[in-house]
């Protein structure tokens, strides 16, 4: 029962994981893209079909990632060229993957799908209990942690995250030392893109192997509000993707066994569970400013 | 400034060793204006070279294409004598220029090595520059410690941090852009020390200044700029304060009659009663136990450096930071939790230090921005509700016209003014008001000479009329000129107000460098 649990729990906070991992990167270099929701819906559709297609989930996921990409270059190209709103450029994202997904989609309703095998290593997968629930995943969850390890040391043990850290907290600044800002935030956004993707194909090719539509379901959204949480460091984001991802499981395993909790009270957990954790970190504001990318959603035009 | 360090140099002493830099000819325009026409000047290596100028005259324009933030439209520059292309920053870096700027540029949620890392091509290991960075500023006595986050950190240390960059990249030339501005005197010392070093060993600086008297103290050569054109080159050891003013402006400036002493003060007006207020933000500065009474006819200045708690101050004075209400008194009116309108009904009136985005609403037109702050006054500017813009705009071209405004064409965005004509309008504004009670917060902050003396006579002369006048300000020299008694702020503690005749700037020097929080600790 516990091991059950447990497995869902990894499956469902896996897309949020990897998302919230990518929009963490693109709101460090100081760019809200509240788009995520749309580019991981294209991810789902897109990786949902590609797998369909050519029968390999690992083109699926290169589909998905490539779609996401594209929404995000979309996204990029407005508000960093055109220096559109970055707010209003980002709902309409979600406005426009949303339906775009489900054109494109219309077709796959109902087809089954293909699932992304898990990984079986001998002797260590074996192993009661802890086989199963550390040695049996996708690789995508797996991945996933690599993600976090590798943002964690990009943004803070290499020039490249250096700089981005500095575009994001004062872009002004950055400029002056002759660090293209622009650049810098186009690469961020496409890695947003390609997680938001990731995360999308995660949902239709390992969750729920189908496609139905509007299937990511307000993750992305959850995604964002997760680099809140996280207050802009990468472990914590893994703490709130399982906190969010345990309570939403926890909430379907409480209804099966008829526990006398209503279920309303359990699905609003996780943001209750929000409130509390932004209002204990809030405590500590000097440590929240350092973090917090001071040109967060402020546009940048160069004079030169 | 008395109790200077001795000066190495002998006056007078341009040393012929050569061309370091050499720009001929640079032109560059923004759209209408020309910002700079043709400009020639010649660096010499190991001196230290003045570019004077009023504000908008061209001088931060002119560097920046020095240091590769701009594109010349023309002209060219020569770096030890070949023709060279500074496309970037980092091109400028490569070939030995450094710069510390006006407004640091400098990234708050970092710390010190990763501040300086990000301006070096190869910092290689953080570990190592670390050390770098402590070797480094120990040897030119601006300790530093490298793991702190700047936005910890004072703006003295902060500047630190940008010298020592500069010196970290090995270079042959150095501009500083006002460097003294946010620095107390006893700082502004030891910055002359490191630069006479950095001279003696061969390194040249060029000197962005509006201050004539540390020119003449520590500079070989200057360069003076008028609207964009180098007017004059000249020793400036062998001029008069006064003489480069001249030279600056191209023709006198009006002598600030400040004393015409306040007559015998009058009753308090505007006073300040155990004024203390904690920090709002991790970076702001807690208000502790302030008292202070302003009387009708006098000047008060309350000098001290940068981030020492004048904005909360301010905001404590104008009620955008509501404190108990006998804390703040307006003309024996408990007034410390009211808000702005009441205070402004009340016949007090207040000017911010940030002039656009603050003073200023930037995309509004001057004569809308007018109405913002006067509607609740009675110059009848809102009739049954609705704005007279007859009246606003009247009182727009009275308030252009007596502060000498300059816009190029009626009633323009208040962002299309540069930075002096729109301190201009916004101390116009409410000078034009006469208010009994008027608080100014760095009034003539990046204003060239000749309208800062028409805003510093403006407040005098507000003053003799029976109003209180409360004036804080970074400009020691403005100070000394305007005011009746000086306080010092330190730290969120204010020392006692008291007589300018009285006070020397070493004392405001020590006071602003923790002496007025002893004091205030004291009482």
């Amino acid at each position: 029962m516990f091991e059950a649990i447990l497995l869902t729990v990894i499956t469902a906070a896996t897309p949020l994981l990897i998302a919230a991992i990518g929009e963490l990167v693109v709101e460090r270099s100081g760019v809200l893209n509240l788009g995520v929701e749309g580019m991981m819906i294209m991810g789902a559709v897109v990786g949902f079909a590609v797998a369909n297609q050519t029968g390999s989930g690992a083109l699926g996921v290169v589909g998905a990632i490539l779609a996401g990409m594209a929404m995000s270059a979309l996204f990029g190209f407005l508000v960093l060229f055109l220096v559109a709103n970055q707010v209003a450029t980002g709902l309409a994202l979600t406005i426009l993957g949303i339906g775009l997904s489900g054109m494109i989609g219309e077709a796959f309703i109902g087809v089954p799908g293909l699932k992304i095998p898990e990984l079986y290593i001998p002797v260590l997968s074996d192993i009661p209990f802890i086989g199963p629930v550390f040695f049996q995943q996708d690789a995508l969850v797996y991945l996933s942690f690599a993600l976090v390890g590798l943002v964690a040391y990009g943004l803070f043990r290499t020039r490249m995250g250096l700089v981005l850290r500095a575009v994001g907290d004062n872009h002004g600044s950055a400029h002056a030392l002759g660090f293209s800002v622009i650049k810098v935030r186009f690469l961020a956004v496409l890695f947003g893109g390609a997680c938001a993707g990731l995360a999308g194909a995660y949902m239709s090719l390992a969750y729920t192997p189908q496609w139905v539509e509007n299937m990511t379901a307000g993750r992305g959204w959850i995604a964002l509000a997760l680099v809140v949480f996280a207050s802009w460091l990468p472990f914590r984001v893994i703490i709130g993707a399982y906190l969010f991802g345990a309570v939403g499981v926890l909430n379907l395993h409480a209804q099966a066994i008829e526990l006398d909790i209503p279920s309303q009270f359990l699905s609003s957990l996780p943001y209750l569970a929000t409130i509390v954790v932004l209002v204990l970190i809030s405590a500590n504001r000097r440590l929240t400013l350092v973090n917090t990318p001071a040109c967060l959603g402020k546009p940048f035009v160069p004079d030169r | 400034m008395a109790e200077a360090p001795e000066d190495k140099k002998a006056p007078g002493a341009r040393q012929e060793t050569g061309d370091l830099l050499d720009a001929r000819g640079l032109t560059k325009r923004f759209g209408d204006i020309l910002a700079n026409d043709r400009v020639d000047l010649a660096i010499h290596k190991g001196e230290i070279h003045a570019l004077l100028g009023e504000n908008g005259a061209g001088k931060s324009t002119l560097v920046k294409m020095f240091y590769g933030s701009l594109e010349p439209d023309g002209g060219t520059i020569l770096w030890q004598g070949k023709e060279v292309r500074i496309d970037n920053p980092a091109a400028a870096r490569a070939l030995g220029i450094g710069m510390v700027f006006q407004h640091f540029s400098l990234f708050e949620a970092l710390t010190v090595v990763e501040n300086i890392a990000l301006a070096l091509p190869n910092p290689g290991n953080m570990a190592e520059l670390a050390k770098r960075i402590e070797a480094v500023s120990n040897d030119y006595g601006l300790p530093l410690n490298p793991k702190d986050f700047v936005a910890d950190l004072p703006v003295g240390i902060r500047q630190r941090i940008e010298i020592v960059r500069c010196l970290l990249q090995e270079p042959q030339l150095i501009i500083m852009d006002e460097p003294t501005s946010v620095l107390t005197p006893q700082e502004a010392d030891r910055l002359f020390l490191t630069l006479q070093r950095l001279a003696s060993e061969g390194c040249a600086v060029l000197y962005i200044s509006h201050r004539l008297e540390e020119v003449q103290r520590i500079c070989h050569h200057a360069t003076i700029l008028r609207h964009g054109q180098v007017v004059r080159e000249c020793d400036p050891t062998k001029e008069t304060a006064g003489s480069l003013a001249q030279m600056m402006v191209g023709s006198e400036i009006l002598g600030v009659g400040s004393h015409t002493k306040a007559l015998s003060a009058g009753e308090p007006r505007l006073g300040l009663k155990g004024l203390s207020a904690p920090a709002g933000t991790p970076f702001a500065t807690a208000l502790n136990d302030i008292n202070l009474d302003v009387r009708a006819g006098e000047v008060v200045a309350i000098a001290g450096v940068a981030g020492n708690g004048q904005g909360e101050l301010f905001d404590a004075l104008s009620g955008e930071m509501r404190v108990q209400p006998g804390m703040v008194v307006l003309d024996g009116e408990a007034a410390g939790a009211r808000a702005i309108n009441w205070r402004r009904k009340k016949n007090a009136a207040f000017v911010p230090e940030e002039r656009l985005g603050h003073g200023a609403v930037p995309g509004l037109k001057l004569s809308q921005n007018v109405v913002l702050t006067r509607h609740a006054t009675k110059d009848g500017l809102i009739e049954a509700g609705m704005v007279s813009l007859r009246k606003a705009n009247d009182l727009e071209k009275r308030i252009k016209k007596h502060y000498d405004v300059r816009m190029s064409h009626d009633d323009p965005e208040a962002r299309s003014l540069s930075g002096g004509n729109l301190q201009k309008f916004v101390m116009g504004r409410e000078l034009d008001r006469k208010p009994g009670i008027l608080v100014v917060n760095q009034p003539t902050w990046g204003v060239d000479a000749g309208a800062a003396a028409l805003i510093r006579q403006g407040l005098i002369d507000l003053a003799r009329e029976g109003s209180a006048v409360l004036v804080i300000s970074q400009d020691l020299d403005e100070i000394f000129q305007i005011s009746d008694r000086i306080a010092v702020i330190s730290r969120g503690y204010l020392s006692a107000a008291e007589p300018a005749a009285q006070m020397t700037r070493e004392r405001v020097g020590l006071l602003m460098a923790g002496g007025a929080e002893t004091q205030g600790e004291a009482h």
